[in-house]
């Protein structure tokens, strides 16, 4: 069976089509204009950043092995997409790379691995006994209908827990893969993570809250303008300088 | 091959064994210092995890087994360490946490450094609880007046009884979530201060610099303006040239003569597996209170039968931790916040210490409140539930599709926490003591826990949920989950969970009833000394790395004092 390399596209695969493994050759896929395309940006493979021996030996590995097959990995790539789509200015979850975010994720922790398996199975079963087809080749139409189904946990309906907490696990896992890259950063206005000066809440925002520092706590507080010079008291405890 | 013979041999380079590093280096001693973990530096960029985006760590930051605070922790280390193993017996369950690195858990700890008061020493004599420690506040204040000058911390002088003042950095300001906090706090009539923590808020030498405000101290500074052993103490007394630094170097035991008292100390060389031995005229232990009680239990000899400092059966019990509970709020007016860096320094910027008086409460001993909230960075975990709290403005919670930004967004920064921390009565039977049967990879005994709370710490924190729920509501909160009932022990941790772990060879004037006298220094041997936090007769309400240090620095005064007069 065909690996999926880096920025796959799933034009190729519809050349040869593989049994279960295909998405419907009608445009179906969400994100894309172009019918049965579903491409994603690449993550990096190698990483440095603090670790120990053990820690690099162990990426490694996580990074030589293979956990998803093809067929499950685009059921993640499809789902991913309907979770955060791609149509917007910041980007969605295939442009955070997220199928290959969750494959690592996955291989990183053991226990993440049976869920998603056995959940795509469901949502798999589920779409044939509903419309005939793996969830990947459904329309798209009906393929959301499959996920509005499994999309809110009020839902009590027993036949359809497993469903609903595969797809809050995706969910999970599609937002979490979003936000921590800098298309995330920016879709959230994230400010921070930088050398600065914290010098209290603007006073904008202070108002807008209808709170203020009370003059004798602000008292206890660093003068910024002062914090270069090395610090020294009197024999009361008394900062001086 | 001919041995060098040191002055002193300091087994540990955390809090205590820095501190001890520290001040015997600068009184002329010429010091081993044995450390089981690696040589370790955060200004070094191979070492680096402060100032990294998420999306450099494949993982996004989240735990691993190597690093069960996250991916970017500082901690080499954690619960369950490669080839050293530990047991439990019966259905204890308590949670070690050991750091294999130089400067120990100093690298990851939370920098809340806090005095014990002057009740916190004679405890015993308020509930007839336990004993007291064989010194009072005022044998410490000038110890710790000094570690406030040389390390550094952050805080405001209250005029407490129980919390003492201190020469302070000034404090950060609150952050927003802070503000909600003291106004809840005010509103519920319990006090709330700017809290004490060891970073440099302002600059203390020209040495180390000065915060830049990154709320990333559990990553280790690069520019050493949080308190780490290694950055703060250990280097600067390499710089001197008194110290050899031996890493990698797991002591077996201390090893004795005839007369009993110690030679030395024998390690395995992690590196090839090797046994080697140091000679010293004193051995400092400070290992952290667990692996010295190891140490000291493997040390066993005709002399020391049971392990050194082990005639009085005392090694190793009276383990206590601090007790432990939280719980957290989602406050509505917080929703749809302003963005802006609030990063601040690592956790909070204001906390209440224990304001009550157990007189008029059903069990004894105190416990302080952590407070925690903000608009951190995203790591693996945020967007976890992403609109969770739609429950509690009457929108439907789940769904799929760009709608789940706005979530995010209108969400952010809107939790409000609180962690207890409180003070447990100390238990004979509550020990570590050598499994007969497991040893580590190095072929050393292990230590076995037996540990159980009793009901003083369980009706502690039946008070600390009842104190939580009123703060976070009165702080304009939803509090979240359920409140947590008898048959959940009231949320209380785990023993060893805080890793707040104190007492195993603990000080006394009764030979009989402690391993140590006040200066640390061992009954059966009295060229042996313990820095670490095995001394304490009882961990106050407080954390315990502020009295380690001033401990540290007042036994090292006292070994150079003693070595002066030929004592020992
Ligand atoms: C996440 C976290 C947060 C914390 N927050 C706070 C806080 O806010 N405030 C506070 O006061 N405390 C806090 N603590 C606790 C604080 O870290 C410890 O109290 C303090 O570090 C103890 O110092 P120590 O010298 O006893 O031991 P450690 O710092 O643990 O150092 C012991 C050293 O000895 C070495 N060692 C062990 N066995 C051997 C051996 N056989 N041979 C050679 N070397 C050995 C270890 O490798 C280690 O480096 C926190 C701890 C953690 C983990
Ligand atoms: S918050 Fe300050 S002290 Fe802590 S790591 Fe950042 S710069 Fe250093």
């Amino acid at each position: 069976m065909k690996t999926l390399t880096r920025r796959e596209t799933l034009k190729s695969l519809l050349l040869a089509p593989l049994a279960g493994g295909v998405i419907a050759s009608t445009g179906c896929i969400a994100s894309s204009n172009s019918a049965a395309e579903i491409t994603w940006s690449s993550l990096p493979k190698s990483y440095s950043y603090g670790r120990t021996e053990a820690e690099k030996l162990r990426d490694q590995k996580l990074f030589s092995e293979t956990y998803f097959r093809e067929h499950e990995l685009l059921t993640i790539a499809v789902l991913c997409d309907i979770i955060l789509p791609s149509d917007h200015p910041n980007g969605g979850a295939l442009d955070a790379g997220l199928p290959e975010f969750v494959e690592f994720m996955v291989k990183d922790r053991e226990r993440y691995k049976l869920p998603i398996r056995g959940g795509i199975a469901w949502l798999d079963n589920r779409a044939i006994d509903r419309f005939g087809a793996d969830f990947i080749n459904v329309t798209e139409s009906q393929r959301l209908s499959l996920c509005d189904e499994i999309a809110y946990p009020d839902v009590k309906d027993a036949e359809l827990q497993a469903g609903i907490s595969f797809f809050s696990f995706m969910r999970n896992l599609t937002l979490t893969g979003y936000y921590t890259t800098a298309e995330g950063f920016k879709d959230l206005g994230y400010k921070g993570n930088t050398p600065n000066i914290w010098d209290g809440v603007p006073e904008s925002v202070l108002q807008k809250h209808n709170v203020a520092y009370e003059a004798e706590w602000l008292e206890k507080c660093v003068d910024q303008s002062r914090r270069d010079i090395i610090a020294q008291w009197d024999d009361e405890m008394n900062l001086i300088s | 091959m001919a041995q060098e013979q040191y002055d002193i041999i300091i087994v540990g380079s955390g809090a205590g064994g820095g501190m001890a590093t520290y001040q015997l280096a600068n009184a002329g001693l010429k010091v081993a210092l044995v450390e089981a973990g690696d040589y370790y530096d955060p200004a070094s960029d191979e070492q680096r995890t402060q100032l990294r985006n998420p999306w450099e760590s494949p993982r996004r930051g989240a735990s691993t087994r190597r690093r069960p605070f996250g991916d970017y922790n500082s901690c080499i280390g954690g619960w369950d360490l490669d080839g050293e193993p530990y047991t439990q017996k019966g259905d204890t369950d308590f949670r070690w946490w050991r750091a294999r690195m130089l400067g120990g858990r100093t690298n990851h700890w939370g920098r809340i450094a806090l005095r014990f008061g002057p009740l916190d020493f004679k405890r015993k004599d308020i509930d007839g609880l336990g004993d007291n420690w064989p010194i009072g506040y005022e044998d410490v204040k000038p110890y710790y007046d000094k570690v406030d000058k040389l390390i550094g911390v952050f805080g405001s002088n209250e005029g407490l009884p129980n919390d003492p003042d201190g020469f302070f950095l000034p404090a950060p300001k609150p952050r927003l979530h802070e503000l909600y906090y003291i106004n809840g706090a005010r509103k519920s009539n319990i006090p709330v201060i700017p809290a004490r923590k060891s970073m440099l808020t302002k600059r203390i030498n020209n040495d180390r610099g000065v915060c830049y405000y990154c709320g990333q101290c559990s990553r280790a500074c690069s520019i050493h303006a949080d308190f780490s052993s290694s950055t703060a103490l250990v280097y600067p007394a390499l710089k001197g040239g008194q110290v050899d630094l031996y890493t990698d170097a797991m002591v077996r035991e201390v090893i004795t003569d005839d007369t009993g008292r110690a030679t030395g100390v024998s390690y395995v060389n992690k590196k090839n597996g090797q046994e080697q031995q140091l000679q010293g005229r004193i051995v400092v232990l400070a290992a952290s209170a667990c692996s010295t009680a190891r140490i000291l239990l493997n040390s066993k000899s005709d002399r020391h039968e049971n392990g050194l400092g082990n005639s009085g059966d005392h090694v190793g019990r009276y383990l206590h931790d601090s007790t432990g509970a939280g719980r957290s709020a989602f406050i509505p007016e917080l929703m749809d916040r302003d963005i802006y860096n609030e990063d601040g320094v690592s956790g909070m910027h204001v906390y209440t210490p224990w304001w009550l008086d157990n007189k008029n409460l059903d069990f004894p001993r105190g416990y302080h409140l952590e407070i925690g909230g903000g608009m951190g960075m995203p790591s693996y975990g945020f967007g976890f539930s992403a609109n969770q709290y739609n429950e509690f403005i009457g929108e439907r919670v789940g769904g799929y599709g760009n709608q789940l930004r706005d979530d995010i967004r209108r969400f952010y920064g809107s939790r409000l926490s609180i962690d207890c921390r409180g003070e447990s009565v100390p238990q004979w039977g509550n020990r570590c003591e050598l499994d007969p049967t497991v040893v580590d990879e190095w072929g050393i005994p292990v230590l076995r826990f037996d540990y159980k709370w009793t009901d003083y710490e369980i009706d502690q924190a039946r008070h600390m949920q009842d104190t939580m729920e009123e703060l976070l509501e009165a702080s304009g909160g939803i509090v979240l989950g359920s409140k947590p009932g008898a048959d959940r022990d009231y949320g209380l941790t785990k023993p060893g969970e805080i890793i707040h772990e104190v007492g195993t060879t603990r000080m006394g004037t009764d030979a009989a009833k402690s391993v140590t006298n006040e200066f640390g220094q061992l009954h059966d041997a009295d060229n042996v000394f313990v820095v670490d936090a095995g001394t304490f007769v009882s961990q106050a309400d407080k954390n315990p790395t502020w009295t380690i240090m001033a401990l540290s620095w007042r036994t090292s005064d006292y070994i150079v004092d003693q070595m002066k007069q030929q004592n020992i």
